[in-house]
């Protein structure tokens, strides 16, 4: 055995490098603790001992923060803080499905266009120009609006419009992966095209797309707290950060603390998708700038 | 040049043509009869079949969908339902108090964003670096719905120093007018002002390094005068384009600020539209912005070509 064989085999795989990259920064552990801050409490919410968060109290109406109600309550007396947990799980829930559904729609047809090129590119890469054109918001509840206000149909509506960022990604990498050596010695040696994606393309071209989905995930969650303020996402009186907003903008002379929270914790929420998403950038970009 | 923004708008003409037919297909899936809806209570079979003819409900949809099509092409967006204007009327009498309100949040966001990125790309990695990179980042990360409310519940409630709601046109009274937009403005800069700081600053890193920055401190030139005169402008050329196509998100912020201030925009025209079910309001707003949204990036393009001396010749 030559030293070259064991120096190959000593050097930290990508992912390792990665992975130390990242946990040797700060404000991305920061965004994972966050993150992971919001996850448990909103799988936890079931179990927590809070009062339910639709349960009204004509004798509790719009209390301040105190020990009975630690958040304060509400202008029909319920419980902030309940309908904060459970406001969580709305968040989260719509800001990863809406994600999954514009990646699970994006990628594939990103690889079509770039592998296949010709008049599937130009069919594909024009719909994408046509759904860039229109403003992300905008698009997103003309959607919501022709779907029906609901918060899975805002979901659709969130994820149909962040899904032409997905699609020119992983065109653009899956024709960068394309040019490589390794592709042509596969395509050489008789891969077909069903493994040659599975097994080449969609390896590598998984790292870039996983940064976006971090910082789309921040995207989605505000745009689902943006049409839930509007009345298109969450429906009353389940509870949904956005929609608390909604009603506590008019009260915000008496209770301020109603728009105090819901707001704190959107802003939390996406600071921490984006600071881990800036981290994974970071950490798995080669190029170090 | 010309050959280049010709080429530029031919390849629009099929993305557009995308576009409405994605805006006339939203109306197809919708459940229910358009007709029924516009006919009233009374649903008078005569008018029925009347409505039907003069908007060719009964012809083929490909059929329907050129008919709409050349209707638009000549600036006829249809109908309101709720109020039985013409939707181009609607969109031209509400536009002019977005694009006041689009163009003063871009001047907050120009003001704040260009220095911070300016001076966090030349003191980088020390505290000033730090301070603005926070900055951005929590202006990436704050809903500025939220953001207005707070402000109001400041400015507004607590303070009184700015109405919390209601516009005054600059014709009437431009000081009022200033005013009553300065929040509205202040709220919707501060998100774009994060990604335009963001944008400066890794343009301005790459041009420090370049060779011709070298080359002019190297002729002893003063840092001001490299910084302004020979990065600052070369670091524009990408941070212009980036300008034009947050356009998009100007629009898409306008919907809420205007909301939250009770401003009567393009914005609060849509919300209003979803919500009476006017969809001919919806369908004519996401067309205008798409087609307005196009035009932005082939001035994006032009401009880029005429800023940056190396593109003009290929």
């Amino acid at each position: 055995m030559s030293a070259a064989a064991t120096d190959i085999a000593t050097l930290p795989k990508r992912e390792n490098r990665a992975w130390k990259k990242l946990r040797a920064n700060p404000a991305a552990l920061f965004g994972f603790v966050l993150v992971a801050f919001f996850i448990i409490i909103a799988v936890a919410a079931p179990i927590l001992p809070i009062d339910s968060p639709i349960k009204t109290s004509w004798s509790a109406i719009r209390k301040a923060p105190s020990a009975a109600h630690w958040l304060g309550t509400d202008d029909i007396g319920r419980d902030i803080l309940s309908r904060m947990i459970w406001g969580a799980r709305a968040s989260l829930l719509a800001g990863v499905i809406s994600v999954a559904i514009a990646v699970a729609l994006g990628v594939p047809l990103g690889v079509a266009a770039g592998y296949l090129r010709g008049w599937t590119d130009a069919a594909i890469s024009r719909m994408t120009e046509a759904l860039l054109a229109a403003p992300f918001l905008i698009l997103a509840i003309a959607l919501a609006a022709f779907l029906g206000p609901s918060l899975s149909n805002a979901m659709i509506a969130i994820g149909l419009s962040a899904m032409p960022v997905f699609i020119r990604l992983a065109r653009a990498q899956t024709m960068d992966v394309l040019t490589e050596d390794y592709v042509e010695s596969a395509h050489a040696v008789g891969v077909g095209p069903g493994a040659l994606v599975w097994r080449y393309i969609l390896p590598n071209i998984f790292p870039p797309i996983l940064v976006q989905a971090t910082l789309t995930i921040a995207t989605a969650i505000i745009a689902e707290a943006s049409l839930s303020f509007l009345g298109l996402g969450q429906q009353p009186p389940a509870p949904s950060w956005g929609s608390m907003l909604n009603v506590a903008k008019n009260f915000l002379d008496q209770a301020p603390w109603m728009a105090l929270w819901p707001g704190l914790a959107i802003f939390l929420v996406v600071l921490g998708f984006n600071l881990v998403g800036d981290g994974l950038r970071d950490a798995l970009d080669p190029r170090d700038i | 040049m010309l050959g280049f923004i010709l080429r530029r708008l031919l390849i629009a003409v099929p993305t557009i043509l995308m576009i409405s037919m994605f805006v006339f297909g939203m109306q197809k899936l919708l459940p229910g009869d358009p007709v029924l809806a516009m006919a009233g209570e009374e649903r008078d079979p005569a008018t029925l079949t009347f409505l039907r003819q003069k908007y060719h409900l009964n012809d083929p949809i490909p059929v329907q969908y050129a008919h709409w099509l050349l209707d638009a092409a000549q600036g006829d967006l249809g109908i309101s339902l709720r109020n039985n204007q013409p939707v181009a009327q609607l969109i031209e009498e509400k536009l002019p108090v977005t694009i006041q309100l689009s163009i003063m949040a871009l001047i907050v966001a120009l003001v704040i964003g260009i220095p911070t990125g300016v001076l966090s790309a030349y003191r980088r990695n020390t505290w000033v670096d730090w301070i603005s990179n926070v900055f951005a980042l929590s202006g990436l990360s704050i809903p500025n719905f939220w953001l207005g409310i707070m402000l109001i519940l400041l400015v507004s409630v607590r303070l009184g120093w700015l109405p919390a709601s209601g516009y005054v046109s600059p014709w009437v009274d431009p000081l009022k007018s200033i005013e009553t937009m300065l929040m509205p403005a202040f709220v919707l800069g501060t998100s774009i002002s994060a990604s335009l700081m963001r944008h400066t600053r890794s343009a301005m890193l790459g041009v420090l390094k370049s060779d011709y920055v070298r080359t002019a401190r190297a002729k002893g030139l003063p840092e001001k005068t490299v910084l302004v005169k020979h990065a600052l402008r070369n670091a524009m050329v990408p941070v212009v384009t980036v300008t034009t196509l947050l356009f998009g998100e100007l629009l898409g912020g306008a919907v809420l600020t205007e909301q939250i201030f009770t401003i009567p925009g393009f914005g609060k025209l849509v919300v209003d539209a979803v919500f009476s079910r006017d969809y001919a309001v919806v369908q004519g707003i996401v067309l205008c912005t798409a087609v307005a949204f196009i035009g932005m990036n082939l001035l994006a393009d032009i401009a880029y070509r005429l800023l940056n001396p190396r593109m003009r010749n290929q």
